[in-house]
């Protein structure tokens, strides 16, 4: 697995991407109550909102960590937005990516650096 | 946190797991552990604690009738150990703050909103003379919820026969306990002045009751919403009118025109007015479609397309008792009546809101 400073996770499976939020990404939203997927062939550029998610506190986005095209996404959270908050590395990862050069992936953080950033 | 002021029930909250935030000038807990959805839950299904101890709590040495220069309620009529709510108002007929009003026979004793507090003094002071006293060495706990009669009166006996809006000095252990049924979650329950040290004691033993959870300022926000009631500074300030807020009905008939103490109050004549004439908008809740919360500042719309914006929502968010998103705001009066199709735009979308009546579920008072 590989961290963004957004509290992302990103997780390779053959040749795409799996996006979702971190536990403590989750905790620090606080319960989850809305989500907002992508279209599925939406081309995104890194950096763009592709996910709205609403929590009981407060909306906030999930970025592209890379640019890529959106093949899949979890329509089970849009009926059950808690999972995010039960399962945030697991079941509730968001959408699947394919992307061109899987060597971006080695800019972002290695598990042991997330937790040093997380403090 | 520097410069934020604590409660004297800071340590428990910590002990308690509480993440804390600046609030009105205090360090103030948002949440517990549980979470802002199960504090929400739990506060409706059993009882919820609720440190409010930042609002101000202040006691008035005169005469009933003369806070009623500042406030358009009956206080005059208001009973030795009953409570009422109300606001005070400016020339223009805003609101400067919105607050509880108790007789407690030889004073008044009033609770106001921390942001206020402040300015609410000065404006007593500089209205009423030197008869305002600030109480400065109690806490105030707010126990909601079905279970809160009985956790209540466990500890201090008389609880129970207490009805809604009633005052009484309960005894815990030796303790006076200042207690009113009455609370801001539209739900049954009790607000309790402590004094500071006997409050963490006193604190501790409601939650020793397996029935009382803590709960934060995320699920008390949640909490009001659903019950309809205005939030200073969001939904009522200095720009809207009692009569347009829809807080009417805390104008009783003997401050209007007819009544034997008719008005008197600042911005007599624009509320007097707007009591009979009607105002020219109201505050009305809305039930957005779907899921996604239409939170405060989103622009309201009379159409899908095109158009100026009718109004904004004031307070909104997630409800959880409802399982729904909540709002409120003001509309023109036109488009004031339940069951209108308005639309919010949300990250640039207008998505469909029906107009709904306050509450948005019934509440549970004790009367």
């Amino acid at each position: 697995m590989k961290y963004t400073e957004e509290h992302e996770w990103l997780r390779v499976e053959g040749d795409l991407v799996v996006v979702g939020i971190t536990e403590h990404a989750s905790t620090q939203l606080g319960d989850v109550v809305f989500i907002e997927l992508p279209e599925v062939g939406t081309v995104a550029a890194k950096g763009d909102e592709v996910v709205v998610i609403e929590s009981v506190k407060a909306a906030s986005d999930i970025l592209a960590p890379v640019d890529g095209e959106i093949v899949e996404v979890n329509d089970v959270l849009v009926d059950n937005p808690a999972l995010v908050n039960e399962d945030p590395t697991g079941e509730a990862w968001f959408f699947k990516m394919k992307i061109d050069d899987m060597s971006v992936l080695d800019d972002f953080m290695s598990e042991d650096e997330y937790n040093d950033y997380i403090g | 946190m520097a410069d934020l002021k604590r409660t004297v029930l800071h340590d428990l909250h910590l002990e308690l797991g509480a993440r804390m935030v600046p609030f009105a000038g205090y360090e103030m807990p948002v949440q517990y552990p549980a979470g802002v959805m199960k504090e929400h839950l739990h506060a409706r299904s059993a009882a919820g604690l609720f440190d409010v101890s930042h609002m101000g709590q202040v006691i008035l040495h005169c005469p009933p009738e003369a806070l009623e220069r500042l406030v358009p309620v009956d206080v005059g009529g208001l009973s030795e150990g009953r409570q009422r709510y109300g606001f005070f108002t400016d020339q223009g007929g805003g609101i400067l703050d919105d607050l509880m009003i108790a007789n407690r026979g030889d004073h008044l004793f009033l609770v106001v909103n921390a942001s206020c507090k402040e300015a609410d003094v000065a404006h007593l002071r500089a209205h009423l003379g030197d008869v305002v006293t600030v109480v400065e060495d109690r806490a105030l706990l707010a126990l909601q919820g079905p279970e809160a009669e009985r956790v209540l009166e466990a500890l201090a006996p008389g609880a129970a026969a207490m009805r809604f809006m009633d005052v009484a000095v309960l005894d815990w252990l030796g303790v006076p306990l200042l207690v009113s049924r009455s609370g801001y979650t539209g739900d049954d329950g009790y607000e309790i002045s402590v004094p500071d040290d006997s409050a963490e004691a006193f604190a501790r033993a409601l939650l020793a009751d397996p029935a009382v959870q803590p709960v934060g300022l995320g699920a008390r926000d949640s909490l009001r919403l659903e019950a309809g009631l205005c939030l200073y500074g969001h939904d009522i300030d200095r720009g809207t009118t009692p009569v347009e807020a829809g807080l009417d009905w805390a104008i009783q008939k003997v401050r209007r025109r007819g009544g034997a103490r008719v008005g008197g109050f600042p911005g007599a004549d624009r509320i007097l007015e707007e009591l009979e004439a009607g105002p020219a908008r109201r505050r009305m809740g809305l039930l957005p479609k779907g899921r996604a919360p239409m939170r405060e500042g989103t622009a309201l719309y009379a159409k899908a397309e095109g158009g100026e914006a009718v109004g904004t929502v004031t307070s909104g968010g997630f409800g959880p008792s409802l399982n729904a998103a909540v709002a409120m705001g003001y509309l023109p009066v036109d488009l004031a009546s339940s069951g209108t199709r308005l639309w919010g735009e949300v990250r640039g979308k207008r998505l469909p809101v029906t107009v709904a009546p306050l509450p948005f579920r019934p509440s549970t008072f004790k009367r």
